[in-house]
């Protein structure tokens, strides 16, 4: 983290499945504020939204640090939730352990961690069964 | 086309109007929200039968120019006063998503 790295930190309400997404909009606002370019804006938005619901839907919230550098912004998503006992099968589109309650709001297609590897040039998965997940994801400014 | 000229030719109900004069570029159709997130571009029409909260969520994201919900799905005043706090446009009609694409389709 260079000096002039702007970051911006958001606890993500597990307890709130409605207000899921404000920290990604909040994100995306401050981003146009920074003059960042749509189409980066809008990858780091989509990555950082299924991460915000991954968290709300599998481990009750999380906090969710974006740090934006000249070159690149990362985006860190840490929880303390059950962890993830497979992540090759996680990633695979389609694969999801949401419950119906979550299928019928229109996610748990098992499409999150496919679109935020997508939308992001590096995704890293740090997960420990029992302790919790950490998704590092990096999105290059052109 | 614009949004405004999108309500007249599909005879739309409006649930909240920001930006009546945004063009729509294009159309995407689908309720699978995470999908939806992925593929629909900004400034489309996006029509959907979800009416969910998330719906506003996933419109900003996405910055599509306007929401339609299809078939007159029943929505809840807490996500049409969402939308107008995050100025985006959000309206309905009684026709299916099929018939309302596919008038778009041929305005833009």
């Amino acid at each position: 983290m260079s000096e002039d790295t702007v970051r911006f930190h958001f606890d993500v309400d597990g307890e709130n499945f409605t207000s899921a997404g404000e920290a990604s909009v909040q994100v995306k606002k401050l981003l146009r504020q920074l003059g960042i370019a749509p189409d980066v804006i809008r990858r780091v938005g989509i990555a950082m939204y299924e991460g915000e619901i991954n968290m709300v839907i599998h481990a009750n919230g999380g906090d969710a640090d974006v740090l934006v550098d000249n070159d690149k912004i990362t985006i860190i998503l840490a929880d303390t939730g059950p962890g993830i006992a497979n992540i090759e099968l996680a990633m695979q589109e389609g694969y999801s352990t949401a419950p119906d309650k979550i299928r019928s709001l229109g996610f748990g297609a098992g499409m999150g961690l496919p679109n935020m590897k997508r939308y992001t040039d590096d995704m890293k998965i740090e997960s420990e069964v029992g302790k919790g997940t950490t998704v590092t994801m990096v999105v290059n400014i052109a | 086309m614009t949004v405004n000229e999108a309500i007249g030719l599909l005879g739309l109900e409006t649930l909240n109007l920001s930006d009546g004069d945004r063009p729509i570029e294009g159309g995407y159709t689908g309720d699978l929200l995470s999908w939806v997130m992925g593929r629909a571009q900004s400034g489309d029409a996006w029509v959907t039968i979800m009416t969910n909260i998330n719906v506003v969520a996933v419109a900003q994201l996405t910055d599509v120019a306007c929401v339609i919900i299809a078939e007159g799905a029943e929505i809840g005043g807490d996500v049409i006063a969402r939308a107008a706090s995050q100025g985006i446009n959000l309206l309905r009609g009684g026709k299916t998503a099929w018939e309302m694409i596919s008038a778009l389709s041929d305005k833009i």
